[in-house]
């Protein structure tokens, strides 16, 4: 069982930080519950691998504590916390076979005979490597070791959170569904609290339940994947999350409409208090902006390009010289390039310096 | 599949052969030449056909049991060298910083005593343990041990062993060293999580990947050590007595002190093919565990 809470939390590379560019992980309070599934999602250089190495305990914060299950572990060496990690590189020890790498964290944990012997096999049998448990680590493929890796994690009983550091980037694409969805099973089987760390939105919006979006050492967004869909709290998670990106445009917002080069949006919610010295924008998914044949209503717009993307056709547009991307319905057929912009009101949102403002509702 | 032939490509071999042809080949048929055949100067030489070699493999004669001798001290001084030049070089490699301006600092003491002429080296070892005038000789008897290289054998033999672990021990460390600057540190910080002691962690994780530097290692200093001529002819001159003249320093006395030109060339031929054999034997034992390994 592991609820963990970091408090305060941050994390300097350099010995006296002075401002906030000093911290490669700024201050945060987080809770992450005991057996959820969690993706640390953000580009190289965010800060996530440096919050996985906090919690695992291979890296001592400079500021603030982390509790398992309440007790402080901030001191604590990785060996005396009942927790497991695994690498981007698989590390498998070389010259012993799969039985023994499995056997191995045991082993250094004074387990010897019976039940040593029944714990490895129940494991491999967990991720099917019953079959290659007399071979040697160094002849298997990068998947097979991949699964020793999180084997030697899994095997000792008193592990209650595996964190995993983009454990799938070197493993072939074909595979990297098959082990996902065996990291998945056994999420579900074993009540164990997994962090995962990766820059692959599919990989964070497929594998986990709360997705946590990490930009410059900050917690941007911590939620469901259809919440960072729906409504992203920070221009940010809508350009990271998605393909293409939301669309995000200088606006003038006033009651329940903004004005973007001389036309106007119409919003659900009312904006009244907005800060006037903060930079505007609206935001707005290419899935919610649909293009139509001008003069539909809408707001008009120049079309530049089409791309077919299989599924989906995208529109490259332009407002008021302001490129978009929109969503192409099946049957439009368009004559020429002028066209106009359906926005659908409920999606469209309005940020302040890049975070999300909440409007009063209708 | 048939592949093209070329034999354009024996004019890349040419130079090669040629080379190694005026400056291996013919020098060592000359020696070859010299060790069935007596010679008085003057030109004349005698017939002798495998005498030499007969007398030098018998330890019973004059010359065999010179040889045997000298061979049994240059296996015990190997053996020596190698018994603790590796286990050394080993730790002072793991105790070497693996990030920061230390590492460069570390890598430049190491390799200084490398740079030094052999000859060098020899030199100052044998002013420095001098009993009268050196510092590590005059040292060690003011704390009552007696030692005095040029008339105890023992003195004689700690002094070139030490001398040649204080030269070469840098060799084996700096070769440890770059094998474990392979290992990535995921393997350390898994292993860490995984709860392994620092043996644990040497046995299953540094020594695997030192494996093959190692037996490069102890091949290189088996060899050197082997064929050790400067230093202990420049310190001790092959004495007091006997102790400490190894093949080479033998092999120089028969051919330039006495002019035994004969025996000298039946003996570097022997000498010649061990060193080969030593080798090949090496050579075959690392393959075949390359390929067990595989």
């Amino acid at each position: 069982m592991a609820r963990i809470d970091l408090q305060s939390l941050a994390h300097s590379y350099t010995p006296n930080p002075k401002g906030d560019d000093d911290y490669a992980l700024k201050p945060m309070t987080h809770v992450w519950e005991q057996g959820g599934a969690y993706a640390l999602l953000g580009p190289s250089g965010c800060g996530k691998t440096t919050l996985l190495n906090i919690i695992s305990g291979l890296l001592t914060p400079s500021e603030g504590r982390v509790l398992f299950d309440g007790r402080d572990v901030t001191a604590l060496p990785t060996e005396a916390r009942n927790i497991a990690q695994v690498f981007q590189f698989p590390v498998v020890y070389d010259t012993m076979t799969v039985y023994e790498n499995l056997a191995f964290p045991l082993r250094n944990r004074g387990l010897r005979g019976a039940p040593l012997d029944a714990r490895v096999r129940e494991i491999a049998a967990l991720l099917d490597l019953t079959a290659d448990l007399n071979r040697r680590g160094r002849n298997l493929t990068a998947d097979a070791k991949q699964k020793i890796s999180l084997g030697r994690g899994l095997v000792r009983p008193d592990v209650a959170a595996i964190l995993f550091d983009e454990p799938l980037t070197v493993i072939d694409p074909h595979l990297k569904w098959e082990l996902r969805s065996k990291l998945k099973a056994l999420h579900r089987a074993l009540d164990l609290t997994m962090i995962y760390v990766t820059h692959d939105q599919t990989e964070a919006l497929t594998f986990a339940d709360t997705v946590v979006v990490m930009h410059d050492g900050r917690v941007v967004q911590m939620g469901r994947p259809q919440e960072l869909f729906e409504r992203p709290a920070h221009v940010f998670v809508g350009h990271f999350i998605g393909s293409p990106g939301m669309n995000v445009l200088p606006a003038e917002v006033s009651g329940r409409a903004a004005r973007v080069g001389g036309h106007l949006i119409p919003l659900r919610r009312g904006y009244p208090a907005l800060d006037g010295g903060a930079k505007i924008e609206i935001g707005v998914r290419p899935e919610f902006a649909t293009l139509a044949p001008a003069g539909a209503g809408g707001v008009p717009v120049r079309v530049r390009r089409l791309d077919d993307l299989g599924r989906t056709r995208i529109a490259r547009v332009e407002l008021s010289g302001l490129p978009m991307a929109a969503t192409v319905p099946e049957d439009l057929t368009l004559a020429g390039d002028e066209a106009s912009l359906l926005l659908d009101p409920a999606m469209v949102h309005v940020y302040a310096d890049g975070t999300l403002v909440e409007g009063e509702a209708a | 599949m048939d592949k093209p032939v070329n034999q354009g490509a024996w004019l890349l071999v040419l130079p090669v052969l040629l080379i190694v042809a005026f400056s291996a080949i013919l020098p060592l048929m000359t020696v070859v030449n010299y060790s069935v055949q007596d010679t008085f100067g003057n030109n004349q030489f005698f017939w002798n056909g495998i005498g030499w070699y007969q007398e030098l493999l018998d330890p019973s004669t004059d010359l065999g049991g010179r040889f045997f001798d000298a061979l049994w001290r240059n296996l015990l001084f190997s053996l020596l060298i190698l018994l603790i030049e590796v286990p050394l070089g080993i730790a002072v490699a793991l105790s070497m910083p693996r990030h920061g301006w230390r590492v460069a600092a570390t890598l430049v003491v190491l390799a200084l005593p490398l740079l030094i002429p052999w000859n060098v080296v020899g030199t100052i070892w044998q002013i420095f343990a001098r009993e009268d005038i050196g510092l590590l000789g005059w040292a060690v008897n003011r704390l009552g041990i007696p030692y005095n290289y040029t008339a105890d054998p023992l003195s004689a033999w700690v002094t070139i062993v030490a001398m040649d672990v204080w030269h070469w021990t840098s060799l084996v460390a700096l070769l440890c060293y770059a094998g474990l600057r392979s290992i990535p540190d995921a393997f350390y910080q898994a292993a860490r999580i995984d709860g392994a002691s620092r043996w644990a962690i040497f046995r299953n994780i540094q020594l695997p990947k030192m494996h093959r530097v190692l037996l490069i290692a102890v091949l290189l200093r088996f060899m050197d050590s082997f064929m050790i001529y400067t230093e202990p002819f420049v310190v001790t001159g092959g004495g007091p007595g006997n102790s400490t003249t190894f093949v080479s320093i033998d092999l120089v006395k028969l051919a330039l002190g006495q002019f035994d030109l004969g025996k000298a060339a039946a003996l570097s031929i022997v000498y010649n093919l061990i060193i080969l054999a030593v080798c090949w034997v090496f050579y075959t034992v690392m393959t075949r565990m390359d390929a067990q390994r595989n």
